[in-house]
């Protein structure tokens, strides 16, 4: 490489944020060409981790102020009003909103914890939304994922922390396909590996 | 046909072109290997392992023991039975002499893996299997159904049987037909169930391309690893037929009975021209019959029964087989058969002994019974049980939710076998719920029952020199004769004395013959002998397919941070840390790594420098108990942390060794921020949980992972004040104002950010967080001033070496206390309790010889010593005080024993000392400062100097800038 072509791609970084998988919209789209398979990254969106007690009060209260409860069974996402709530564990819980609402989500949650030991942390970019959808959505991921992806068993409505190839991802089954939720630093060995999972599928 | 003198009367097929042995020969689609060259009069196929004897084909499936292959192109593969090759035109293949040879290129075909599940796995496309599939997938249940050959139907290829009033091949593809185009049902042809395991957990592998050759298309996946769940299993996997130890009955042209049949009736294949049959069974009448009827002459069936019984004659065998002029000799044996290279004819006498008589023949037939495959029912843990009527093993109890159907249970006619599989397949749906279906067995019109076999292992002889066993092991029964003539009375035994059974079919043919030839010789009942234990892989796997697409840059995450393509562009060399690649240095042009550290160092020390410190583990611990709960994890105090101040702090195992450090930055009162290195980030979430959950559960403190949400800028050096002031014109920089050890929020280059005035270096120092999602917008701000210097992971090691900071991970191993790195200052003395605190009060934590961090400092000032060097005192005898220092410079070690006295731990060339130093942990070190050691390198002794391990700045004038 030499130094003018150092300089000159240094100097294509743009300034402002970047999603851990924004360098793969190109091939992600000529992959979703054939229709089959879509892949696609949606950066930015609000993740709220949030820990209470399940049974206490102040659950309730968060569920209320949200709109949405917090589910309590296992693996189950409940939704509303532009928010979904992933179950992530007997006591924590993944509040995914749109891009921007991280402190006003928070202080919502905050207020309605009214002192009550909750912990809210800002994860939003802790890890990135891959989407896989298509027809063939559910055929790439079985060659990383060994959950039963059938829609019996994890239809939309259902999420699940889990390995996909060698990386732990929140899988989210939705309407069209699936939400892979991948910590920032694998976003790129996931974007990778999902692409050439879906070299059978892209039609 | 002059051109295919071996190919039944009236047979045609697209013609495929193959080589085998350096011979061009033809074939037909639809062929396997074997089937092709027998069609051509093949008879030597390849030589045995040990002996060099020729062997040719002597089965018709994946059970084959003798024609064992290599495949030359394509593309090389290794020992593949000729009997599962299937045809392709360009196929180039030779014979092995028992062992193959690797490619010596990288194999350019892609492999993959899937995961599935269902609620009914059939193993086994025969007549049980796809009875039992056809029951639960038109149920509605979820079906697998997989299957070894290209073509459903297993039993029935090679026989002339009717179901449901149609050929039962023609049959078997109807159904399959059928079943395919259910929602639920998935139909796996060439694929091999190779492992059962716990829980339903199958593997198989699907061959997916091999058998187009150099026409398969380039992105399919060749093979393909099938990780199947299944709520039942139903294991219709069949029988192989077993052959009878002879002499010679490894020539080319002895066969199994049921094999041959096969080459006729699946691939009209002649494998001989005049056979002698030779059985224990009824089986190998329907197998002479059909060759009879395919134009070759059968010039004796030798029954090893003197009185076959009444089903036998109830089906009128002998009638049948008169009425094609082929003579029945009961109560006879096959002694031997005769040939040089191939068979030339057989050796047959009555069981009385008397009256041998020689039959010219080319193709000796051979069935000693048939054994139910129960290889997959007892790996996945189910027992085995003598079964006298077949005189094999059967499937016995198992705990898993599975069960044998068909011959794999010993259910031995057609009709009982479809009758089997469909009630496994009911039986399937019930335990699952799917309420009691009606089940519909297929009709077979007309079939022979069974006379009982006699079961004969071998034949007696006075030499047992080829009277073989295992045939690609080269195993006789004079072999097995010695092994327990040697006192061995277990299988397992015989089996690793002989190696019987361990070839690349496990025994498929040889497994329960030799269990029956030990029991001969031992005098006892082959029942209790048993057999030896099955294991996965059923058929042999490549690694290629077990490797799969975890290969090269898949074969295990690449970690990156936010700023990661910045170091990419600007050339920096990486350094695996973990999974991450942490930028190691950033070589400018013309320069080696050690010129490019020199410079990041001096950078550093007189100016100012940025790395990329995000790799760090960041754990958000919330909750009023927050304080409490760091104290117990911590050596330290954390509860007395004033918000916005910043602490170091050592974790500990409970054995006092340390575990990870950090620093605790306090956020709010019940609110902190903590950080771990980078390997450990995973590790001590889980240690804070664990503790939280198990030990702890009444502290109210809940921790969440952030280590990816911040990205992290570390700006280092005397002049980084300045660097910063630039970027944060809001943010009071002044030492009184922001002083050593604190954080402030504040807008860095116009994004809100958190720093924190720490170090690692000793310099003035900050460390700059962001949204990760601005990892990249604030490294390139702070690199646009052209003052900041990049450093990487090399730089920050001289620095902190230089300032005696060990790195958890380097100069600790597990064994090493707080206390041996010279941080008593960081083991409270007033907490009540922490995790390691009581392994203090133990002798041997206060040893005065256990091993401290110190500094070396290698005599000649140029010679980098390698880290992980052994320290060594003075190479004489008796103890040496640290003055006394001999004049003349050793050269060799004394006499063993030689006590090593401790090892170099981190070792560097230094900017700022001007010479190189070491880091290393010593044997009562900090005792030993001033003395003289030695460091064995090579054929060397590197004389050093102990000292103390703070080396740069000791006072610490450097930390205000």
């Amino acid at each position: 490489m030499t130094a003018e072509s150092v300089a000159g791609s240094v100097a294509e970084f743009a300034i402002g944020r970047r999603s851990p998988a924004a360098a793969y919209a190109a091939r992600f789209a000529a992959a979703s060409a054939g229709g089959a398979i879509r892949l696609a990254e949606i950066p930015f969106l609000t993740h709220l981790n949030v820990r209470a007690d399940p049974a206490s009060p102040a659950a309730e209260r968060i569920g209320a102020a949200l709109g949405v409860p917090l589910p309590v069974e296992p693996g189950v996402v409940t939704e509303g009003g532009g928010l979904s709530v992933l179950w992530l564990g007997p006591d924590e819980w993944l509040v995914v909103g749109p891009d921007g609402a991280a402190r006003e989500l928070t202080e919502r949650i905050r207020d309605a914890a009214a002192g009550e030991h909750v912990s809210v942390v800002d994860v939003s970019a802790q890890r990135t939304t891959l989407v896989v959808a298509g027809e063939r959505a559910r055929d790439v991921l079985a060659h990383g994922c060994a959950l039963d992806l059938h829609p019996r068993e994890f239809g939309p409505g259902r999420c699940a922390q889990t390995l996909l190839a060698r990386t732990g991802v929140v899988l989210v089954a939705v309407e069209d396909g699936f939400h892979v939720l991948v910590r920032s630093s694998f976003a790129a060995y996931a974007a990778e590996w999902l692409l050439d999972a879906s070299v059978e599928y892209r039609g | 046909m002059s051109g295919r003198p071996y190919r039944r009367e009236g047979v045609t097929g697209r013609v495929l072109r193959f080589r085998f042995d350096g011979r061009d020969l033809e074939g037909l689609a639809g062929d396997t290997l074997a089937s092709a060259l027998l069609a051509n009069g093949v008879r030597t196929v390849a030589s045995s392992v040990r002996l060099g004897r020729p062997r040719g084909v002597y089965a018709a499936g994946c059970e084959e023991p003798n024609a064992v292959v290599q495949i030359e192109e394509p593309f090389p593969e290794p020992m593949l039975t000729a009997t599962t090759v299937e045809l392709y035109d360009g196929l180039v293949a030779t014979g092995l002499p028992g062992r193959g040879r690797l490619a010596d290129r990288p194999d350019p075909a892609r492999y993959d893996a899937v995961h599935t599940h269902c609620d009914v796995l059939v193993v086994g496309a025969g007549p049980a299997g796809i009875a039992a599939a056809g029951v639960a997938a038109r149920a509605g249940a979820r079906v697998i159904l997989a299957d070894e050959r290209p073509e459903p139907g297993g039993g029935l290829l090679g026989t002339t049987e009717t179901v449901d009033g149609r050929p039962g091949r023609a049959w078997a593809s109807a159904e399959i037909a059928a079943l395919t185009a259910l929602p639920d049902t998935r139909v796996l042809r060439r694929t091999t169930v190779i492992g059962h395991y716990d829980d339903n957990y199958v593997v198989a592998v699907e061959r997916r391309t091999n058998h187009l050759g150099a026409a398969a298309p380039p992105g399919m996946a060749r093979e393909r690893v099938w990780r199947i769940r299944a709520k039942r299993v139903v294991l219709a996997t069949g029988g192989h037929e077993r052959f009878v130890a002879f002499a010679g009955n490894d020539l080319p042209g002895v066969m199994l009975a049921g094999a041959a049949r096969t080459y006729v009736n699946q691939y009209g294949v002649l494998p001989g021209r005049r056979a002698v049959v030779f059985t224990t069974n009824d089986t190998a009448y329907a197998a002479a019959l059909d060759l009879a009827d395919a134009g070759i002459e059968i010039a004796a069936v030798a029954d090893v029964r003197r009185e076959p019984g009444s089903a036998w004659a109830d089906w009128a065998w002998a009638d049948r087989c008169a009425e094609r002029g082929i003579e029945v000799l009961t109560g006879h044996v096959v002694t031997a058969a005769k040939g040089e290279g191939e068979v030339t004819g057989a050796e047959i006498a009555p069981r009385s002994g008397r009256g041998t008589r020689e039959v010219a023949a080319d193709l000796l037939l051979v069935s000693g019974g048939w054994t139910p495959v129960a290889h997959l029912f007892s790996q996945a843990g189910g027992t085995l049980r003598y079964d006298e009527g077949l005189g094999a093993f059967v499937p016995g109890e198992t705990r898993q939710a599975a069960e044998a159907a068909g011959f794999a249970a010993g259910v031995t006619t057609l009709r009982d076998c479809l009758a089997d599989g469909a009630e496994a397949g009911r039986r399937a749906l019930t335990a699952l719920g799917f309420g009691a279906p009606g089940v519909t067995v297929p009709v077979v019109e007309e079939e022979p029952a069974n006379a009982p076999a006699e079961h004969l292992w071998l034949v007696e002889s006075g030499d047992y020199g080829t009277h073989f066993v295992d045939l690609q092991r080269d195993v006789t029964v004079a072999e097995v004769l010695r092994a327990t003539g040697a006192g061995l009375t277990s299988v397992e035994h015989v089996k690793r004395y002989t190696t019987a059974g361990t070839a690349h079919d496990q025994g498929k043919t040889s497994g329960l013959l030799t269990s029956g030839v030990v029991a001969h010789a031992l005098g006892v009942d082959v029942a209790g002998l048993g057999t030896t234990t099955f294991r996965a892989p059923y058929t042999p796997v490549s690694f290629a397919a077990l490797a799969g697409r975890d290969r090269g840059p898949l074969h295990d995450p690449v970690r990156v941070a936010a700023m990661h393509e910045w170091h990419v562009a600007r050339g920096a060399l990486f350094e695996n840390v973990g999974q991450w690649k942490r930028p190691w240095y950033y070589p400018r042009p013309g320069e080696d790594m050690g010129a490019a550290v020199l410079r990041e160092c001096a950078a550093v020390r007189e100016g100012v420098g940025a790395m990329d410190a995000s790799t760090l583990g960041k754990i958000d611990v919330v909750g009023p108990d927050a304080g409490v709960f760091l104290d117990r994890l911590y050596t330290n105090m954390m509860s007395t942390l004033k918000v916005g101040s910043i602490r170091y702090g050592v974790m500990c195992r409970p054995d006092g060794m340390v575990f990870d450090d950090g620093t605790a930055i306090r956020l709010a009162d019940d609110r902190y921020l903590v950080t771990t290195t980078t390997g450990n980030a995973a590790a001590v979430l889980d240690w804070m949980e664990e503790w939280l959950q198990t030990e702890w559960p009444d502290l109210r403190v809940r921790c969440t992972s952030v280590t990816e949400q911040w990205a992290t800028v570390a700006l280092a050096g005397p002049r980084s004040r300045e660097v910063l002031a630039a970027l944060a014109p809001g943010l009071a920089v002044g030492n009184a104002d922001f002083p050593f050890m604190t954080w402030r929020d504040a807008e860095v280059a116009g994004i809100e950010a958190r720093v924190c005035r720490i170090s690692f270096s000793g310099e003035l120092a900050y460390e700059i967080n962001v949204s990760s999602w601005y990892g990249l917008a604030l490294w390139e701000a702070v690199m646009a001033s052209g003052e900041v210097t990049p450093y990487g992971t090399e730089t920050m090691h001289v620095l902190r070496a230089e300032k005696g900071y060990p790195i958890v991970g380097q100069d600790t191993d597990g064994t090493v206390t707080p206390q041996d790195l010279g941080m008593e200052w960081i083991v409270s003395k007033k907490k009540a309790d922490f995790v390691g605190r009581r392994s203090y009060a133990r002798a041997d934590t206060s040893r005065p010889d256990r091993r401290h961090l110190v500094g070396l400092l290698p005599e000649d000032p140029g010679v980098l010593l390698p880290e992980g060097a052994h320290l060594v005192s003075a190479p004489v005898a008796g103890p040496v005080a640290p003055t006394a220092r001999p004049t003349a410079r050793p050269t060799a070690l004394a006499a063993p024993p030689v006590r090593a006295l401790g090892f170099v731990t981190s070792s560097y060339r230094s900017a700022a000392l001007g010479r190189t130093f070491a880091l290393a942990l010593v044997s009562g070190g900090r005792g030993r400062v001033g003395e003289r050691l030695y460091a064995p390198v090579g054929d060397d002794l590197v004389p050093v100097t102990v000292t103390s391990h703070v080396l740069y700045d000791p006072e610490g004038a450097r930390r205000d800038g």
